[in-house]
Protein backbone atom coordinates (compact mmCIF):
# COMPACT_ATOMS: atom_id res chain seq x y z
CA UNK A 1 0.00 0.00 0.00
CA UNK A 2 1.11 3.26 -0.80
CA UNK A 3 1.25 5.90 1.83
CA UNK A 4 -0.80 8.38 -0.06
CA UNK A 5 -3.52 5.14 0.24
CA UNK A 6 -3.03 5.14 3.61
CA UNK A 7 -3.62 8.53 4.37
CA UNK A 8 -6.71 8.28 2.52
CA UNK A 9 -8.19 5.26 4.57
CA UNK A 10 -7.36 7.50 7.72
CA UNK A 11 -9.17 10.20 7.17
CA UNK A 12 -12.12 8.32 5.28
CA UNK A 13 -12.51 6.41 8.98
CA UNK A 14 -10.50 8.16 11.71
CA UNK A 15 -9.21 5.04 13.25
CA UNK A 16 -5.84 5.53 14.83
CA UNK A 17 -6.00 1.72 16.71
CA UNK A 18 -7.86 -1.17 15.03
CA UNK A 19 -8.00 -4.33 17.05
CA UNK A 20 -9.86 -7.36 15.45
CA UNK A 21 -10.41 -10.34 17.15
CA UNK A 22 -6.35 -9.83 18.26
CA UNK A 23 -5.02 -12.21 20.13
CA UNK A 24 -1.66 -13.14 21.32
CA UNK A 25 -0.26 -16.87 22.85
CA UNK A 26 3.22 -16.43 24.28
CA UNK A 27 5.11 -20.01 24.09
CA UNK A 28 7.50 -19.93 27.15
CA UNK A 29 9.12 -23.33 28.50
CA UNK A 30 6.29 -23.53 30.72
CA UNK A 31 3.84 -23.96 28.46
CA UNK A 32 1.64 -21.41 25.88
CA UNK A 33 0.38 -18.03 28.03
CA UNK A 34 -2.38 -16.18 26.45
CA UNK A 35 -2.14 -12.87 27.20
CA UNK A 36 -4.67 -11.65 24.70
CA UNK A 37 -7.42 -12.97 23.64
CA UNK A 38 -10.23 -11.71 21.24
CA UNK A 39 -9.41 -8.14 21.61
CA UNK A 40 -12.51 -5.92 19.59
CA UNK A 41 -11.42 -2.83 20.03
CA UNK A 42 -11.36 0.85 17.52
CA UNK A 43 -9.80 3.99 18.97
CA UNK A 44 -10.67 6.86 17.26
CA UNK A 45 -8.45 9.98 16.35
CA UNK A 46 -8.67 12.26 19.71
CA UNK A 47 -9.97 9.84 22.28
CA UNK A 48 -8.52 9.29 25.35
CA UNK A 49 -8.50 5.22 26.63
CA UNK A 50 -7.66 4.06 29.60
CA UNK A 51 -6.68 0.25 30.18
CA UNK A 52 -7.02 -0.58 33.47
CA UNK A 53 -7.27 -4.41 35.40
CA UNK A 54 -5.68 -6.66 37.37
CA UNK A 55 -1.98 -7.28 37.01
CA UNK A 56 -1.18 -9.85 33.85
CA UNK A 57 -4.18 -9.45 32.00
CA UNK A 58 -1.96 -8.12 29.68
CA UNK A 59 -2.53 -4.09 29.43
CA UNK A 60 1.22 -4.01 28.50
CA UNK A 61 0.62 -6.76 25.95
CA UNK A 62 -1.52 -4.75 24.33
CA UNK A 63 0.06 -1.63 23.80
CA UNK A 64 2.96 -3.76 22.74
CA UNK A 65 1.37 -5.06 20.24
CA UNK A 66 0.39 -1.42 19.22
CA UNK A 67 3.73 -0.68 19.09
CA UNK A 68 4.97 -3.25 16.85
CA UNK A 69 7.29 -4.78 19.89
CA UNK A 70 5.12 -8.07 19.70
CA UNK A 71 2.96 -9.58 17.04
CA UNK A 72 0.24 -10.84 17.75
CA UNK A 73 -0.89 -14.55 17.03
CA UNK A 74 -4.09 -14.47 15.89
CA UNK A 75 -6.69 -11.86 14.47
CA UNK A 76 -5.26 -7.74 13.21
CA UNK A 77 -4.29 -5.00 14.12
CA UNK A 78 -3.86 -1.87 11.92
CA UNK A 79 -2.62 1.97 13.22
CA UNK A 80 -3.66 5.04 10.72
CA UNK A 81 -4.40 1.82 7.99
CA UNK A 82 -1.52 0.92 8.57
CA UNK A 83 0.39 -1.90 9.65
CA UNK A 84 1.52 -1.79 12.62
CA UNK A 85 5.22 -1.86 11.48
CA UNK A 86 4.49 0.40 8.72
CA UNK A 87 2.72 2.65 11.17
CA UNK A 88 6.12 2.18 13.41
CA UNK A 89 8.58 3.03 10.48
CA UNK A 90 5.96 6.82 10.33
CA UNK A 91 7.25 7.25 13.66
CA UNK A 92 3.30 7.15 14.17
CA UNK A 93 3.39 7.29 17.98
CA UNK A 94 5.41 8.27 21.05
CA UNK A 95 5.87 5.24 24.04
CA UNK A 96 6.16 5.28 27.75
CA UNK A 97 7.53 2.58 29.05
CA UNK A 98 6.12 1.22 32.28
CA UNK A 99 10.31 1.72 33.47
CA UNK A 100 11.74 4.47 32.86
CA UNK A 101 14.37 3.62 30.85
CA UNK A 102 16.95 6.48 30.32
CA UNK A 103 20.11 5.96 28.95
CA UNK A 104 22.53 6.29 32.20
CA UNK A 105 25.51 8.28 30.05
CA UNK A 106 23.77 10.41 29.17
CA UNK A 107 22.22 13.56 31.26
CA UNK A 108 18.51 14.23 31.53
CA UNK A 109 18.38 16.14 28.30
CA UNK A 110 20.50 14.44 26.72
CA UNK A 111 18.12 11.60 27.26
CA UNK A 112 15.39 14.31 25.83
CA UNK A 113 16.95 14.53 22.88
CA UNK A 114 17.85 11.21 21.57
CA UNK A 115 14.24 10.76 19.91
CA UNK A 116 15.17 14.22 18.16
CA UNK A 117 18.72 13.41 17.33
CA UNK A 118 17.24 9.86 15.69
CA UNK A 119 14.69 11.69 13.73
CA UNK A 120 17.06 14.22 12.69
CA UNK A 121 15.62 17.33 13.98
CA UNK A 122 17.99 20.32 13.82
CA UNK A 123 19.36 21.62 16.98
CA UNK A 124 17.65 24.39 17.16
CA UNK A 125 14.20 22.59 17.01
CA UNK A 126 15.75 19.96 19.42
CA UNK A 127 16.46 22.64 22.31
CA UNK A 128 13.27 24.48 21.85
CA UNK A 129 11.40 20.79 22.44
CA UNK A 130 13.36 20.14 25.17
CA UNK A 131 12.78 23.41 27.25
CA UNK A 132 9.30 23.29 26.77
CA UNK A 133 8.88 19.57 27.58
CA UNK A 134 10.97 19.87 30.68
CA UNK A 135 8.98 22.56 31.66
CA UNK A 136 5.67 20.56 31.08
CA UNK A 137 6.97 18.01 33.93
CA UNK A 138 8.61 20.46 35.88
CA UNK A 139 12.21 19.38 35.77
CA UNK A 140 13.52 22.60 34.20
CA UNK A 141 17.18 23.14 36.35
CA UNK A 142 18.08 19.68 35.79
CA UNK A 143 18.88 19.59 32.50
CA UNK A 144 22.42 18.85 33.11
CA UNK A 145 22.10 16.09 35.89
CA UNK A 146 22.60 12.38 34.77
CA UNK A 147 19.94 9.98 35.73
CA UNK A 148 21.10 8.28 38.74
CA UNK A 149 21.09 11.90 39.97
CA UNK A 150 17.46 12.06 40.24
CA UNK A 151 14.78 10.30 42.23
CA UNK A 152 12.60 7.62 40.80
CA UNK A 153 9.84 9.82 40.21
CA UNK A 154 11.72 12.40 38.60
CA UNK A 155 13.49 9.95 36.13
CA UNK A 156 9.37 8.84 35.62
CA UNK A 157 9.28 12.22 34.21
CA UNK A 158 11.87 12.66 32.38
CA UNK A 159 10.98 10.18 30.28
CA UNK A 160 7.58 11.65 29.84
CA UNK A 161 9.25 14.35 28.60
CA UNK A 162 11.16 12.17 26.29
CA UNK A 163 8.21 10.72 24.56
CA UNK A 164 6.37 14.14 24.37
CA UNK A 165 9.27 15.39 22.95
CA UNK A 166 8.93 12.92 19.94
CA UNK A 167 5.64 14.78 19.20
CA UNK A 168 3.75 11.86 17.99
CA UNK A 169 -0.12 11.61 17.16
CA UNK A 170 -0.48 8.67 19.24
CA UNK A 171 0.50 8.45 22.61
CA UNK A 172 0.77 4.95 24.35
CA UNK A 173 1.83 5.51 27.85
CA UNK A 174 2.54 2.27 30.26
CA UNK A 175 1.24 3.18 33.97
CA UNK A 176 3.64 6.65 33.72
CA UNK A 177 2.59 8.27 36.69
CA UNK A 178 2.87 4.66 38.74
CA UNK A 179 5.88 6.10 40.71
CA UNK A 180 4.46 9.13 41.65
CA UNK A 181 3.60 10.85 44.59
CA UNK A 182 -0.05 11.79 44.60
CA UNK A 183 0.70 15.43 44.50
CA UNK A 184 3.03 15.33 41.26
CA UNK A 185 0.48 12.69 39.89
CA UNK A 186 -2.35 15.71 39.88
CA UNK A 187 -0.57 18.05 38.07
CA UNK A 188 1.00 16.00 35.52
CA UNK A 189 -3.07 14.29 35.26
CA UNK A 190 -3.84 17.90 34.79
CA UNK A 191 -0.96 18.98 32.31
CA UNK A 192 -1.42 15.44 30.49
CA UNK A 193 -5.39 16.62 30.08
CA UNK A 194 -4.25 20.39 29.05
CA UNK A 195 -1.88 18.78 26.03
CA UNK A 196 -4.35 16.38 24.80
CA UNK A 197 -6.54 19.38 24.41
CA UNK A 198 -4.45 21.89 22.79
CA UNK A 199 -3.27 18.84 20.43
CA UNK A 200 -5.62 16.50 19.77
CA UNK A 201 -3.44 13.74 20.25
CA UNK A 202 -4.71 10.18 20.83
CA UNK A 203 -3.76 8.94 24.00
CA UNK A 204 -3.51 5.10 25.14
CA UNK A 205 -3.38 4.72 29.14
CA UNK A 206 -2.67 2.04 30.82
CA UNK A 207 -3.10 2.87 35.31
CA UNK A 208 -4.45 0.99 37.99
CA UNK A 209 -5.71 3.95 39.20
CA UNK A 210 -9.76 4.02 39.06
CA UNK A 211 -9.40 8.26 40.23
CA UNK A 212 -6.82 8.74 37.27
CA UNK A 213 -8.82 6.33 34.67
CA UNK A 214 -12.15 8.29 35.39
CA UNK A 215 -10.49 11.81 35.32
CA UNK A 216 -8.26 11.51 32.21
CA UNK A 217 -10.34 9.66 29.93
CA UNK A 218 -12.77 9.81 27.32
CA UNK A 219 -13.25 5.85 27.25
CA UNK A 220 -12.15 3.34 29.81
CA UNK A 221 -11.52 -0.25 28.65
CA UNK A 222 -11.32 -2.77 31.90
CA UNK A 223 -9.90 -5.85 31.32
CA UNK A 224 -9.48 -9.11 32.93
CA UNK A 225 -7.18 -11.71 33.27
CA UNK A 226 -6.54 -15.40 31.92
CA UNK A 227 -7.18 -15.24 29.19
CA UNK A 228 -6.50 -11.39 29.13
CA UNK A 229 -9.73 -10.17 27.58
CA UNK A 230 -11.70 -6.75 27.41
CA UNK A 231 -14.49 -6.91 29.01
CA UNK A 232 -16.46 -3.58 29.44
CA UNK A 233 -15.93 -0.67 27.83
CA UNK A 234 -17.27 3.11 29.47
CA UNK A 235 -17.75 6.13 27.78
CA UNK A 236 -17.52 9.29 30.23
CA UNK A 237 -19.97 11.44 30.42
CA UNK A 238 -17.88 14.17 31.65
CA UNK A 239 -16.49 17.35 30.15
CA UNK A 240 -13.66 17.92 28.21
CA UNK A 241 -12.95 20.58 30.52
CA UNK A 242 -11.77 18.66 33.59
CA UNK A 243 -10.86 20.86 36.92
CA UNK A 244 -9.44 18.40 39.01
CA UNK A 245 -12.36 19.00 42.02
CA UNK A 246 -14.57 17.00 39.46
CA UNK A 247 -13.35 14.36 40.71
CA UNK A 248 -16.12 14.92 44.01
CA UNK A 249 -18.62 15.42 41.59
CA UNK A 250 -21.72 12.48 41.63
CA UNK A 251 -21.23 12.09 37.95
CA UNK A 252 -17.52 10.99 38.35
CA UNK A 253 -18.03 8.86 41.30
CA UNK A 254 -21.32 7.19 39.59
CA UNK A 255 -18.55 6.40 36.28
CA UNK A 256 -15.79 5.33 38.83
CA UNK A 257 -18.65 2.69 40.29
CA UNK A 258 -19.12 1.75 37.42
CA UNK A 259 -15.26 0.84 36.68
CA UNK A 260 -15.14 -0.72 39.95
CA UNK A 261 -18.04 -2.90 38.82
CA UNK A 262 -16.65 -3.98 35.56
CA UNK A 263 -13.14 -4.64 37.75
CA UNK A 264 -14.66 -7.01 40.47
CA UNK A 265 -16.57 -8.92 38.16
CA UNK A 266 -13.44 -9.86 35.79
CA UNK A 267 -11.32 -10.43 38.89
CA UNK A 268 -10.86 -14.05 39.48
CA UNK A 269 -10.97 -15.83 43.12
CA UNK A 270 -10.23 -18.89 42.64
CA UNK A 271 -6.52 -18.84 42.95
CA UNK B 1 44.23 8.00 55.57
CA UNK B 2 41.43 5.43 54.63
CA UNK B 3 43.50 4.34 51.86
CA UNK B 4 46.32 4.13 53.67
CA UNK B 5 44.50 1.59 55.89
CA UNK B 6 42.54 -0.28 53.53
CA UNK B 7 45.23 -0.52 50.56
CA UNK B 8 48.77 0.01 50.90
CA UNK B 9 48.75 -1.75 54.38
CA UNK B 10 47.80 -5.10 53.02
CA UNK B 11 49.43 -5.07 50.23
CA UNK B 12 52.67 -4.03 52.33
CA UNK B 13 52.04 -6.97 54.27
CA UNK B 14 51.75 -9.58 51.61
CA UNK B 15 54.66 -7.97 50.55
CA UNK B 16 57.23 -8.31 53.61
CA UNK B 17 55.89 -12.10 53.89
CA UNK B 18 57.03 -12.62 50.44
CA UNK B 19 60.13 -10.88 50.88
CA UNK B 20 60.95 -12.98 53.94
CA UNK B 21 59.67 -16.42 52.33
CA UNK B 22 62.21 -15.40 49.41
CA UNK B 23 65.19 -14.72 51.98
CA UNK B 24 64.55 -18.31 53.37
CA UNK B 25 64.22 -20.05 50.13
CA UNK B 26 66.99 -18.16 48.93
CA UNK B 27 69.09 -19.30 51.50
CA UNK B 28 68.01 -23.29 51.31
CA UNK B 29 68.66 -23.08 47.09
CA UNK B 30 71.96 -21.79 47.53
CA UNK B 31 73.19 -23.50 50.55
CA UNK B 32 74.49 -26.66 48.55
CA UNK B 33 76.69 -24.47 46.38
CA UNK B 34 77.60 -23.26 49.25
CA UNK B 35 78.62 -25.35 50.84
CA UNK B 36 80.75 -26.99 47.40
CA UNK B 37 82.70 -24.27 47.42
CA UNK B 38 83.72 -23.95 51.16
CA UNK B 39 84.46 -27.58 50.95
CA UNK B 40 86.80 -26.82 48.15
CA UNK B 41 88.42 -24.18 49.61
CA UNK B 42 89.06 -25.90 53.43
CA UNK B 43 86.65 -23.28 55.15
CA UNK B 44 84.02 -24.14 58.16
CA UNK B 45 82.13 -20.44 58.50
CA UNK B 46 79.54 -19.99 61.27
CA UNK B 47 76.12 -20.12 60.34
CA UNK B 48 76.01 -16.50 60.24
CA UNK B 49 78.65 -16.09 58.16
CA UNK B 50 77.38 -18.98 56.01
CA UNK B 51 74.11 -17.45 55.28
CA UNK B 52 75.55 -14.22 54.41
CA UNK B 53 77.39 -16.14 51.68
CA UNK B 54 74.60 -17.58 50.41
CA UNK B 55 73.10 -14.03 49.90
CA UNK B 56 75.75 -13.02 48.28
CA UNK B 57 77.07 -15.42 45.23
CA UNK B 58 77.45 -13.67 42.19
CA UNK B 59 75.60 -16.14 40.39
CA UNK B 60 73.50 -17.72 42.62
CA UNK B 61 70.77 -20.24 42.09
CA UNK B 62 68.27 -18.20 43.69
CA UNK B 63 69.60 -14.61 44.37
CA UNK B 64 68.50 -12.72 47.23
CA UNK B 65 65.36 -9.75 46.99
CA UNK B 66 68.62 -7.29 48.15
CA UNK B 67 71.01 -8.76 44.79
CA UNK B 68 68.51 -8.15 43.08
CA UNK B 69 67.24 -4.68 44.09
CA UNK B 70 70.52 -3.60 43.52
CA UNK B 71 71.05 -4.90 40.04
CA UNK B 72 67.52 -3.60 39.27
CA UNK B 73 68.36 0.32 40.93
CA UNK B 74 72.10 0.23 39.09
CA UNK B 75 70.63 -0.54 35.61
CA UNK B 76 67.42 1.59 35.96
CA UNK B 77 69.18 4.24 37.22
CA UNK B 78 72.83 4.70 37.16
CA UNK B 79 72.86 3.96 33.57
CA UNK B 80 72.64 6.51 30.23
CA UNK B 81 69.02 4.92 29.09
CA UNK B 82 70.64 4.32 25.79
CA UNK B 83 73.48 2.12 27.30
CA UNK B 84 72.73 -1.78 26.44
CA UNK B 85 73.25 -2.30 29.98
CA UNK B 86 70.29 -0.48 30.59
CA UNK B 87 67.05 -1.60 31.58
CA UNK B 88 65.09 1.55 30.89
CA UNK B 89 66.22 1.05 27.21
CA UNK B 90 65.58 -2.91 27.08
CA UNK B 91 61.92 -1.76 28.83
CA UNK B 92 61.42 0.88 25.80
CA UNK B 93 61.99 -1.99 23.21
CA UNK B 94 59.45 -4.20 24.93
CA UNK B 95 57.10 -1.80 25.92
CA UNK B 96 57.21 0.49 21.97
CA UNK B 97 56.30 -3.29 20.45
CA UNK B 98 53.70 -4.25 23.66
CA UNK B 99 52.04 -0.81 22.78
CA UNK B 100 51.97 -1.24 18.52
CA UNK B 101 50.63 -4.62 19.36
CA UNK B 102 47.94 -3.49 22.06
CA UNK B 103 47.05 -0.97 19.26
CA UNK B 104 46.67 -3.59 16.80
CA UNK B 105 44.96 -6.52 19.40
CA UNK B 106 42.57 -3.74 20.36
CA UNK B 107 41.19 -2.41 16.66
CA UNK B 108 41.16 -6.24 15.78
CA UNK B 109 39.26 -7.18 18.78
CA UNK B 110 36.94 -4.29 18.51
CA UNK B 111 36.58 -5.15 14.55
CA UNK B 112 36.20 -8.80 15.16
CA UNK B 113 33.29 -7.89 17.92
CA UNK B 114 31.54 -5.99 16.09
CA UNK B 115 31.13 -8.51 12.95
CA UNK B 116 30.03 -11.05 15.54
CA UNK B 117 27.25 -8.71 16.61
CA UNK B 118 26.21 -7.57 13.50
CA UNK B 119 26.47 -11.00 11.43
CA UNK B 120 24.89 -14.00 12.44
CA UNK B 121 27.09 -15.63 9.89
CA UNK B 122 30.06 -14.94 11.73
CA UNK B 123 29.15 -15.38 15.12
CA UNK B 124 28.53 -18.80 14.23
CA UNK B 125 31.94 -19.28 12.26
CA UNK B 126 34.20 -17.21 13.82
CA UNK B 127 33.75 -17.94 17.73
CA UNK B 128 35.00 -21.12 17.25
CA UNK B 129 38.17 -20.07 15.68
CA UNK B 130 38.83 -17.41 17.83
CA UNK B 131 38.94 -19.72 20.38
CA UNK B 132 41.07 -22.51 19.19
CA UNK B 133 43.10 -19.59 18.38
CA UNK B 134 44.08 -19.37 21.79
CA UNK B 135 44.57 -23.01 22.71
CA UNK B 136 47.04 -23.25 20.38
CA UNK B 137 50.40 -22.46 22.74
CA UNK B 138 52.34 -18.76 22.26
CA UNK B 139 55.37 -20.87 22.42
CA UNK B 140 54.75 -22.98 19.35
CA UNK B 141 53.44 -20.34 17.14
CA UNK B 142 55.54 -17.21 18.04
CA UNK B 143 58.61 -18.65 16.35
CA UNK B 144 56.73 -19.69 13.20
CA UNK B 145 55.64 -16.29 12.87
CA UNK B 146 58.92 -14.78 13.36
CA UNK B 147 60.66 -17.25 11.50
CA UNK B 148 58.09 -16.77 8.55
CA UNK B 149 58.03 -13.23 8.88
CA UNK B 150 61.99 -12.96 8.31
CA UNK B 151 61.69 -15.02 5.10
CA UNK B 152 59.41 -12.68 3.62
CA UNK B 153 61.65 -9.66 4.83
CA UNK B 154 59.92 -8.28 7.81
CA UNK B 155 61.49 -7.83 11.21
CA UNK B 156 61.93 -5.78 13.72
CA UNK B 157 59.35 -4.49 15.73
CA UNK B 158 56.83 -5.98 13.51
CA UNK B 159 57.10 -9.62 14.08
CA UNK B 160 57.44 -9.62 17.59
CA UNK B 161 53.97 -6.53 17.95
CA UNK B 162 51.80 -9.32 15.63
CA UNK B 163 52.64 -12.11 18.61
CA UNK B 164 51.13 -9.54 20.68
CA UNK B 165 48.02 -9.12 18.87
CA UNK B 166 47.72 -12.35 18.51
CA UNK B 167 47.46 -12.18 22.60
CA UNK B 168 45.61 -9.46 23.23
CA UNK B 169 42.69 -9.39 20.23
CA UNK B 170 40.84 -11.95 21.98
CA UNK B 171 40.08 -10.53 25.34
CA UNK B 172 39.11 -7.45 23.62
CA UNK B 173 37.20 -9.41 20.95
CA UNK B 174 35.21 -11.38 24.03
CA UNK B 175 34.60 -8.54 26.01
CA UNK B 176 33.06 -6.45 23.28
CA UNK B 177 31.11 -8.98 22.15
CA UNK B 178 29.25 -9.42 25.68
CA UNK B 179 29.15 -5.55 26.30
CA UNK B 180 27.94 -4.72 22.64
CA UNK B 181 25.25 -7.20 23.40
CA UNK B 182 24.60 -5.77 26.73
CA UNK B 183 22.23 -2.90 26.45
CA UNK B 184 18.71 -3.92 27.99
CA UNK B 185 15.95 -5.29 26.29
CA UNK B 186 14.01 -1.96 26.84
CA UNK B 187 16.37 0.25 25.49
CA UNK B 188 16.82 -1.67 22.22
CA UNK B 189 12.58 -1.84 22.34
CA UNK B 190 13.29 1.71 22.52
CA UNK B 191 15.39 2.32 19.48
CA UNK B 192 13.18 0.39 17.96
CA UNK B 193 9.73 2.53 18.86
CA UNK B 194 12.08 5.27 17.26
CA UNK B 195 11.90 3.51 14.77
CA UNK B 196 15.95 3.79 14.77
CA UNK B 197 18.54 2.37 11.80
CA UNK B 198 21.05 -0.38 12.72
CA UNK B 199 24.02 2.07 12.91
CA UNK B 200 22.06 4.58 15.19
CA UNK B 201 21.37 1.68 17.59
CA UNK B 202 24.78 1.03 17.25
CA UNK B 203 26.90 4.17 17.87
CA UNK B 204 23.93 6.10 20.42
CA UNK B 205 23.11 2.60 22.63
CA UNK B 206 25.43 -0.54 21.73
CA UNK B 207 28.53 1.46 21.87
CA UNK B 208 28.24 3.29 25.12
CA UNK B 209 27.18 0.83 26.79
CA UNK B 210 30.01 -1.49 25.88
CA UNK B 211 32.62 1.17 27.42
CA UNK B 212 33.04 -0.66 30.62
CA UNK B 213 33.92 -4.12 29.13
CA UNK B 214 36.09 -2.53 26.74
CA UNK B 215 38.21 -1.29 29.15
CA UNK B 216 38.12 -4.31 31.87
CA UNK B 217 39.55 -5.81 28.93
CA UNK B 218 41.64 -3.79 27.24
CA UNK B 219 43.46 -4.35 31.30
CA UNK B 220 43.91 -8.06 30.44
CA UNK B 221 45.18 -7.14 26.64
CA UNK B 222 47.58 -4.86 27.38
CA UNK B 223 49.47 -7.54 29.91
CA UNK B 224 48.94 -10.07 27.42
CA UNK B 225 50.50 -7.75 25.28
CA UNK B 226 53.63 -7.48 26.95
CA UNK B 227 53.86 -10.96 27.41
CA UNK B 228 53.87 -11.27 24.07
CA UNK B 229 56.11 -8.82 23.33
CA UNK B 230 58.49 -10.60 25.46
CA UNK B 231 57.71 -14.22 23.76
CA UNK B 232 58.05 -12.41 20.83
CA UNK B 233 62.21 -11.64 21.57
CA UNK B 234 62.91 -15.19 22.71
CA UNK B 235 63.28 -16.69 19.14
CA UNK B 236 64.89 -14.35 17.07
CA UNK B 237 68.06 -13.93 19.21
CA UNK B 238 67.09 -10.09 19.70
CA UNK B 239 69.96 -8.24 21.17
CA UNK B 240 67.14 -5.56 22.74
CA UNK B 241 64.02 -5.80 25.20
CA UNK B 242 63.47 -7.65 28.33
CA UNK B 243 63.15 -10.54 26.94
CA UNK B 244 66.33 -10.93 25.21
CA UNK B 245 68.08 -9.71 28.60
CA UNK B 246 65.93 -12.69 30.09
CA UNK B 247 67.75 -14.91 27.24
CA UNK B 248 71.12 -13.78 27.50
CA UNK B 249 71.01 -13.90 31.24
CA UNK B 250 70.26 -17.41 30.90
CA UNK B 251 73.01 -18.10 28.93
CA UNK B 252 75.17 -16.94 31.22
CA UNK B 253 73.83 -18.04 34.22
CA UNK B 254 73.88 -14.08 35.24
CA UNK B 255 70.43 -14.91 37.57
CA UNK B 256 70.56 -11.80 39.20
CA UNK B 257 70.21 -9.96 35.60
CA UNK B 258 67.52 -12.34 34.81
CA UNK B 259 65.19 -11.83 38.46
CA UNK B 260 66.05 -7.81 37.69
CA UNK B 261 64.84 -8.35 34.28
CA UNK B 262 61.61 -9.77 35.01
CA UNK B 263 61.00 -7.18 37.55
CA UNK B 264 61.09 -4.28 35.30
CA UNK B 265 58.67 -6.91 32.99
CA UNK B 266 56.28 -6.74 36.15
CA UNK B 267 56.69 -2.79 36.86
CA UNK B 268 55.88 -2.26 32.86
CA UNK B 269 52.83 -4.34 33.36
CA UNK B 270 51.87 -2.50 36.44
CA UNK B 271 52.62 0.44 35.19
CA UNK B 272 50.51 -0.41 31.39
CA UNK B 273 47.38 -1.70 33.53
CA UNK B 274 47.34 0.96 35.94
CA UNK B 275 47.36 3.25 33.33
CA UNK B 276 44.60 1.68 31.19
CA UNK B 277 42.57 1.74 34.24
CA UNK B 278 43.28 5.19 34.97
CA UNK B 279 41.88 6.38 31.33
CA UNK B 280 38.73 3.96 32.14
CA UNK B 281 38.26 5.44 35.06
CA UNK B 282 38.19 9.41 33.48
CA UNK B 283 36.41 7.89 30.17
CA UNK B 284 33.69 6.49 32.64
CA UNK B 285 33.74 9.76 34.47
CA UNK B 286 33.29 11.62 31.59
CA UNK B 287 30.18 9.29 30.58
CA UNK B 288 28.30 10.76 33.81
CA UNK B 289 29.68 7.65 35.90
CA UNK B 290 28.59 7.24 39.08
CA UNK B 291 31.90 8.25 41.44
CA UNK B 292 32.30 4.48 43.31
N1 LIG C 1 7.71 -11.88 26.73
C1 LIG C 1 6.83 -12.66 27.39
N2 LIG C 1 6.97 -13.99 27.36
C2 LIG C 1 6.10 -14.78 28.01
N3 LIG C 1 5.03 -14.35 28.68
C3 LIG C 1 4.83 -13.03 28.75
C4 LIG C 1 5.73 -12.10 28.10
N4 LIG C 1 5.28 -10.85 28.35
C5 LIG C 1 4.17 -11.00 29.09
N5 LIG C 1 3.89 -12.29 29.34
C6 LIG C 1 2.72 -12.80 30.09
O1 LIG C 1 1.57 -12.24 29.52
C7 LIG C 1 0.63 -11.87 30.52
C8 LIG C 1 0.29 -10.41 30.38
O2 LIG C 1 1.41 -9.62 30.72
P1 LIG C 1 1.40 -8.04 30.69
O3 LIG C 1 2.78 -7.57 30.95
O4 LIG C 1 0.77 -7.58 29.44
O5 LIG C 1 0.48 -7.70 31.95
P2 LIG C 1 0.00 -6.28 32.51
O6 LIG C 1 -1.46 -6.23 32.38
O7 LIG C 1 0.78 -5.20 31.87
O8 LIG C 1 0.39 -6.41 34.04
P3 LIG C 1 0.92 -5.28 35.06
O9 LIG C 1 -0.30 -4.50 35.47
O10 LIG C 1 1.47 -6.05 36.20
O11 LIG C 1 1.93 -4.46 34.34
C9 LIG C 1 1.27 -12.22 31.84
O12 LIG C 1 0.72 -13.46 32.26
C10 LIG C 1 2.73 -12.37 31.54
O13 LIG C 1 3.30 -13.35 32.34
MG1 LIG D 1 2.25 -3.86 32.50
Amino acid sequence: MTVNQATATRVEQSAVVEARQLGLTFQTNDGPVRALSNVDLTINKGEFVSFIGPSGCGKTTFLRVIADLEKPTEGTISINGMSSEQAREARAYGYVFQAAALLPWRTIERNVALPLEIIGLPRAEQQERIKRTMDLVNLSGFEKKYPWQLSGGMQQRASIARALAFDADLLLMDEPFGALDEIVRDHLNEQLLQLWRRTDKTICFVTHSIPEAVYLSTRIVVMSQRPGRVTDVIESTLPKERPLDIRESPEFLAIAARVRDGLRAGHSYED
Amino acid sequence: MDRVRDKIIPVLTILAALVAVWYVAAVFMNAPFQRDLDRRAGETPGTIEFIGKTLSQPKPTMPAPHQVAQNFFENTFLRKVTSNRSLVYHSWVTLSSTLLGFAFGTALGILIAVGIVHVTALDRSLMPWIIASQTIPILAVAPMIIVVLAAIGVTGLIPKALISTYLSFFPVAVGMVKGLRSPEVMHLDLMHTYNASASQTFWKLRVPASVPFLFASMKVAVAASLVGAIVGELPTGAVAGIGAKLLAGAYYSQTIDIWAALVAGSVVAAMLVVLVGLVGKLVERSMGGRPA
